[in-house]
């Protein structure tokens, strides 16, 4: 409440009674955030896969259990956001069909259990056989239990598992699609906000989202490289870095599109967008989501991709140009979710937020959900490491 | 249903997975689910309810939201409203001042001299009971809904305080409130129609600015309000469909 009576005490210009208070706060940054790391990373995946790009081979399985880590917390930061959280089954049992949001649950379960644990399943199940009759104890059990005991290893039993995992990674690229479409149409529908409500929403954030699980599967594969003490695959960092550039190019076409289409049609929200933007958004749109996030990376990548300098250099530019673009997908999750909450429906003025860095449940939990994914991560690593595969298969 | 098999395949799952799967089927054909409405439908009085605001008979007392304050035990805390009052000045070089400290509850001081007053008015705002609301729309276990009577209304019991709601309203007339951890709106005070009593801020206002009606009824005070005046709702271009009329609105208002 402290909070409330200091942005009460900072108001600038008029705004609504019941605006002053922020309702969603940075676990709704954290929200799409973190479902685009998914859809990105498993797009990589289906690159590999489905375009046959052999280059990123070293990064197949390592894009689909990033996929799977952080899918599994996806929606921790939304439950624990709510007013209610116990009640958050009520959105799965009675879902309200005109909400977005309601939709969302069964898009990611379709996501979740259809998509990404059949495909890792059937990616693995070979291997899983395999381990349960190697491991002992508990191991064997578990791996056994992996497999929903199923023990078939013959040739026959292995294409058929080829044969499935491509064809869900052919019905997988449309559900990472929908997916993270999906969660930008949560914003772009909302036509009582002008910041958000553009047709551009889902497309933007879907390209913003495979910019970024790109940039989070290239920084992942080089640190297990250096926590494991193996060379990183330079053609693989170099063909990653490829896609990551052309994408990020459209990426950002579109993002230009949405706002000079904005800025030319200037209707009646463009005074208070133009105060906005140039004012308590500066930081995190300029600098933060377009000159770190965007510009640096992409001059960087683009003169790369025709001058290329030694190896070691290469794979420092590509450790930090993974890191500023997950640092600018990030400020650009916040610039829509908190930016579009910072001024008045009222066209009148703006209200302020600041993180409680300190104290707040808010930081701390979003913290947490960001990290956690990685300790799942690093146990699907150990449960399943990529290099442990028998590779001899049918590719 | 062994699996103590040397080669258990897929087909053997499959058909294991079939049986489980038919079974629950079957069981649940024996007592079928029953289909599961979001909310339980209140019992419609046969009326479509929109309210009236005659800005001109508006003093700015703010009345109408403390009354509802206290009516509806709302927050005491100046973020959390069901109605408000907002003042709006318009001064001689166009620049245009709003506020609503408190929303109105503790009255209105005009800072700008009144030489530099091109106009000024005031604003009693309140949820717009919209035909088509965007709030309803997109809750997404359907505990905001819209009642027979046309009034958008929230069962608390059933809210999970996702705030989609409050994003939605292009009016603002939703808060969360933050002891319940649910979302909380004007009702038009239902609990009182349901009696047959007024709502509380019609009560409160000393001008009769505000009114409130069965728009089905063309004898209506409210139907005769908005055939007699010159009304506009506020944000048409939106859509919404709002019943909340406002007599002599400014084209500043939003």
């Amino acid at each position: 409440m402290e909070s409330l009576y200091e942005a009460l005490a900072n108001l600038d210009g008029f705004i609504y009674p019941n605006e002053i208070a922020l309702n969603w706060d940075l676990l709704i940054v954290m929200y799409p955030y973190i479902t685009g790391l998914v859809a990105g990373a498993f797009i990589l995946a289906s690159l590999n896969r489905v375009f046959d790009i052999k280059a990123l081979k070293p990064t197949y399985e390592i894009s689909l259990l990033t996929a799977l880590a952080f899918m599994l917390v996806a929606t921790m930061p939304l439950i624990t956001h709510l007013g209610q959280p116990l009640r958050f089954y009520e959105m799965l049992i009675t879902p309200h069909l005109t909400s977005a949001m309601a939709i969302f649950g069964f898009v990611y379960l379709w996501y979740l259990m259809v998509v990404l644990l059949l495909e890792i399943w059937f990616d693995y199940r070979y291997d899983m056989v395999i381990w349960s009759q190697q491991k002992k104890g508990f191991m064997k059990f578990f791996y056994k239990a992996l497999t929903l005991w199923i023990s078939d290893t013959s040739p026959e039993s292995r294409k058929t598992d080829e044969k499935f995992g491509y064809f869900i990674t052919v019905i997988g690229i449309p559900s990472a699609f929908l997916l993270h479409g999906y969660v930008g149409f949560i914003f772009g529908s909302i036509k009582a906000n002008p910041w958000w409500s553009t047709v551009m929403m889902p497309v933007i954030f879907l390209f913003s989202a495979m910019v970024s699980g790109i940039a989070l599967v290239m920084f992942i594969y080089m640190a297990i490289n250096y926590l494991r003490r193996k060379k990183t695959d330079i053609f693989c960092l170099d063909t990653i870095a490829k896609y990551l550039f052309y994408i990020l190019i459209l990426d950002f076409t579109l993002e230009s599109l949405d706002q000079i289409h904005r800025i030319y049609e200037a209707d009646e929200s463009f005074d208070i967008l133009k105060i906005l933007v140039r004012g308590k958004l500066f930081f995190t749109f300029f600098i933060m989501q377009i000159g770190i996030g965007t510009l640096i990376p992409i001059t960087t990548l683009g003169v790369l991709q025709f001058k290329k300098p030694r190896e070691r250099t290469r794979k420092i530019l590509y450790l930090i140009i993974s890191i500023f673009v997950l640092v600018g997908i990030f400020f650009m999750r916040w610039n829509v979710v908190i930016g579009g909450q910072l001024f008045s429906k009222s066209f009148y003025g703006f209200t302020s937020y600041k993180v409680n860095l300190i104290g707040g449940t808010d930081v701390s939990l979003s913290l947490l959900w960001f990290i956690v994914p990685f300790f799942i991560l690093a146990f699907l690593i150990w449960l399943l490491p990529p290099w442990k595969k028998f590779v001899e298969k049918t590719n | 249903m062994a699996i103590n098999k040397e080669n258990y395949t897929r087909r053997d799952f499959i058909k294991n997975s079939g049986m489980i799967a038919g079974g629950v089927v079957l069981v649940s054909l024996l007592n079928p689910f029953k289909l599961v409405f979001a909310t339980k439908k209140p019992v419609g009085i046969g009326k479509w309810y929109g309210v009236g605001i005659d800005i001109e008979k508006c003093i700015g007392c703010g009345s109408c939201a403390r009354a509802c304050k206290i009516e509806n035990e709302v927050p005491n805390e100046p973020f959390f409203f069901r109605n408000w009052v907002e003042q709006y000045t318009i001064m001689n070089d166009g620049q245009i001042k709003v506020s609503s400290p408190n929303g109105g509850i503790d009255g209105f001081k005009q800072p700008v001299p009144d030489e530099n007053i091109y106009k000024t008015f005031f604003v009693p705002k309140m949820c717009n009971h919209c035909a088509k609301s965007p709030c309803t729309q997109v809750c997404p276990v359907g505990a905001s809904f819209e009642s027979p009577e046309g009034l958008a209304l929230v069962d608390q019991s059933y809210c999970i305080g996702c705030g989609y709601c409050v994003q939605a309203c292009p009016y603002g007339c939703r808060y969360i409130d933050p002891q319940k951890g649910v979302v909380d709106k004007c009702t038009l005070c239902y609990h009182r129609l349901e009696k047959g009593l007024n709502p509380a801020c019609m009560m409160a206002c000393p001008t009769g600015a505000r009114i409130y009606g069965d728009l089905n009824d063309k004898e209506s005070a409210l139907s005769l309000f908005v055939k007699e005046n010159n009304c506009a709702v506020l944000k048409p271009q939106l859509n919404t469909g709002s019943k909340l009329f406002y007599n002599a609105l400014s084209q500043e208002v939003h």
